[in-house]
C-alpha cells in the first residue's frame, strides 16, 4: 500500500491523473444529482459523444483539443437541452441521434487519418493523455464549476425539486438549467480524456444512484455522491495500478459494486422501516 | 371602489393556446383580504388563468395589474400538481425552505431571519415533527401541508391555491380548509380553486365561476341569485 502511495505521489503522470481525476470526480457527482433528477441524464451521454466527435477532428487537424472541444460541447450542451424540454421534438431520440452521429464522425475522422491508436485512448480515456497544460485548464474549469455549484446550491435544489414552482416565484429557470448544462459541458469536456468519452458519463450517474438508494434528503445524497465519487476514484486508480487494468474501467467498475452494497443496505433500511 | 385598495386588477383578460381561446374578456378585481374561490367544469380554464397571474402564461388581450405593493414573485403557489417526482429524495424542511428564494436574490445560504421564517410556517401548519422526514414518503394530506408551508414562505400577501384538497379524504378536507380559512383571517389575500361549490360558498368573499364562453364574478350571495349558475350548483344534474 506505501509502495503504491509513493508510486503516486512520486511519478508526475499519476500525480496529475489524481489531481484531474478527484476534481472531476467531484464535479461529475454533484451535478449528477441534478441531472439524474431531472432525467437529464441522457444529456450527459450525449455530451461525451460529442466531445468525442470533437476531439476526434481537433486531433485529425492538428489543433490544441481543449481549444477546439470546450466551446462544441457548450454548443452541444445547450442544443440538447432545448431539445429536451421542448415536449414537440421526441427528446431521446433526438439525443441518441446527436450523440451516434458525433460518435461516427470521429471514429471517421480518427481511421481516416491513420490514427487508429489513438482512439482506443479516446474512447476509453488515457492518464497519458493528459499534458501539463491540460492540468492547469482542468483544475481552473473544476474549480470554476464547483464554486458556482456551491454558490448556486439552493437555486439548483429548487428547479431540481419543482420546476413550476420555482418559476412561478420569480426564478429564472432557464438560466438555472443553462448554468447547469454549461457545468455539465466542462465536467464532461475535462473528464473525458482521462475516463475515455464511452464512460465519462458513469462519473455523472452511478454516485447519485448509489447515494439515491440510502439516503433520503438533497443535501445528504448531494454530499454522499460526492465522497462516493472521490473513493471510487481512487479505488479504481489503485486497482488500474496495481492490475494493468484500463482507469476507467477500473473506476466504473468499482462504482458498480458500491452500487450493489448501498442498494442491498437500501433495501434493509426500507423492510426495517416497514 | 378605491382604485389603491385592489391588489390584483384584470381587465379584458384573453388566454389562449394556439389559437383555441380559454377565457375571454374577463374582468375582476382582488382586494386585500378578498378569499376568492374560482370554480367551473374540469377544462373551463382555471389553471390557465391561475398560471397567468403567476405569469408562467402570457395573455393575448387584456392586462393584469398588481397593486398594494404585490410584487410579482411575492404569490405563494400551490400547484393543481408538482412538478417534484415521486422518487425525488428532498427532506421536508428542504422543501418549506425552498419556497424563501424569491425574496433572496443572488445571494448563495439562507439567513437566519429565513430559517425562523420556515420554522414559524412549519409550526403554523402543524409540520414541525416532520422535518426531517422524507418528503415522498408522506402522505398526500402531509405533502398538501408542506407544499402550502412553501407557498407561505413565498408570501405574505397572497396565496395562489390549486385544487388544494384534491384527493384528500373528507376529513384532510376539512382541516385544510380551516388552515386555509385561518390564514385568510390572519390577513392574506387567498385565491382558491375548487370543484368543491359548498365549500366556496361557506368560506370565500367571492366566486369567480368559469363557463364555456362567459364568466361570473360576485359574491357567494350573487352567485346563488345568478340563474346562469345553475348548472353548477344543481350537484349531480350538472354537465
Ligand atoms: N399546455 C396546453 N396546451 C394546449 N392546450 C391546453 C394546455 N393546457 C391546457 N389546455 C387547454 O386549455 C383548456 C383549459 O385548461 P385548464 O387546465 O386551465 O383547465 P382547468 O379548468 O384547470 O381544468 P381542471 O379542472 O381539469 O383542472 C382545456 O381545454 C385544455 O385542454
Ligand atoms: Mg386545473
Amino acid at each position: 500500500m506505501g509502495d503504491i502511495i509513493s508510486a503516486f505521489f512520486s511519478t508526475p503522470i499519476l500525480f496529475r491523473a489524481l489531481i484531474v481525476g478527484i476534481l472531476v470526480s467531484l464535479c461529475a457527482a454533484l451535478l449528477g444529482v441534478s441531472l439524474v433528477l431531472k432525467r437529464y441524464s441522457m444529456i450527459g451521454d450525449g455530451l461525451s459523444h460529442v466531445g468525442f466527435g470533437a476531439l476526434a477532428i481537433a486531433a485529425v487537424m492538428n489543433w490544441a483539443p481543449m481549444v477546439v472541444a470546450v466551446p462544441v460541447v457548450i454548443a452541444a450542451a445547450f442544443l440538447l437541452l432545448r431539445i429536451s424540454s421542448s415536449s414537440k421534438i421526441k427528446g431521446d431520440s433526438a439525443i441518441a441521434l446527436i450523440s451516434t452521429g458525433a460518435l461516427a464522425i470521429g471514429v471517421m475522422a480518427v481511421s481516416l487519418s491513420g490514427m487508429n491508436s489513438d482512439l482506443d485512448s479516446y474512447l476509453f480515456g488515457s492518464i497519458y493523455a493528459i499534458s501539463d497544460e491540460d492540468v492547469v485548464i482542468s483544475v481552473a474549469l473544476a474549480l470554476l464549476v464547483l464554486v458556482l455549484f456551491v454558490f448556486f446550491y439552493t437555486k439548483i435544489f429548487a428547479i431540481t425539486f419543482d420546476e413550476s414552482f420555482a418559476r412561478a416565484t420569480g426564478t429564472k429557470v432557464g438560466t438555472y438549467n443553462m448554468l447547469i448544462a454549461l457545468l455539465t459541458a466542462l465536467t464532461i469536456v475535462i473528464g473525458m480524456r482521462m475516463m475515455g468519452s464511452m464512460l465519462i458519463s458513469s462519473l455523472i450517474i452511478f454516485p447519485a444512484l448509489c447515494s439515491m438508494r440510502v439516503f433520503k434528503s438533497f443535501r445528504a445524497v448531494t454530499i454522499c455522491s460526492a465522497v462516493i465519487s472521490v473513493v471510487t476514484f481512487i479505488s479504481g486508480m489503485v486497482i488500474s495500478y496495481e492490475f494493468g487494468t484500463p482507469g476507467g474501467a477500473s473506476i466504473v467498475c468499482v462504482n458498480i459494486a458500491v452500487f450493489a452494497v448501498f442498494s442491498a443496505v437500501g433495501a434493509v433500511l426500507r423492510r426495517n422501516r416497514a | 371602489m378605491d382604485k389603491q385598495e385592489f391588489l390584483i386588477n384584470i381587465e379584458n383578460l384573453t388566454l389562449s393556446y394556439e389559437n383555441m381561446t380559454v377565457i375571454k374578456d374577463m374582468d375582476f378585481r382582488v382586494t386585500g383580504g378578498d378569499y376568492l374561490c374560482i370554480v367551473g367544469e374540469n377544462g373551463s380554464g382555471k389553471s390557465t388563468l391561475v398560471k397567468a397571474l403567476l405569469s408562467l402564461k402570457k395573455p393575448v388581450g387584456g392586462t393584469i395589474t398588481f397593486g398594494g405593493g404585490l410584487k410579482q414573485n411575492e404569490i405563494g403557489y400551490l400547484p393543481q400538481q408538482t412538478g417534484a417526482q415521486q422518487d425525488f429524495p428532498a427532506s421536508v424542511y428542504e422543501v418549506v425552505i425552498s419556497g424563501c428564494l424569491n425574496s433572496r436574490g443572488i445571494r448563495p445560504f439562507y439567513s437566519d431571519r429565513e430559517r425562523k421564517m420556515t420554522a414559524e410556517n412549519m409550526e403554523r401548519l402543524g409540520i414541525t415533527h416532520l422535518r426531517k422526514r422524507s418528503y415522498r414518503e408522506l402522505s398526500g394530506g402531509q405533502q398538501q401541508r408542506v407544499l402550502l408551508a412553501r407557498a407561505l414562505c413565498a408570501t405574505k400577501k397572497l396565496l395562489l391555491l390549486d385544487e388544494p384538497v384534491s384527493g384528500l379524504d373528507p376529513m384532510v378536507t376539512a382541516e385544510m380548509y380551516e388552515l386555509i380559512a385561518d390564514i385568510n383571517r390572519s390577513g392574506v389575500t387567498v385565491i382558491m380553486v375548487t370543484h368543491d361549490i359548498s365549500a366556496a360558498m361557506k368560506y370565500a368573499s367571492h366566486i369567480l365561476c368559469l363557463r364555456q364562453d362567459t364568466w361570473f364574478f360576485g359574491t357567494p350571495g350573487e352567485f346563488l341569485a345568478d340563474s346562469s349558475s345553475d348548472f353548477m350548483k344543481g350537484g349531480e344534474n350538472n354537465g
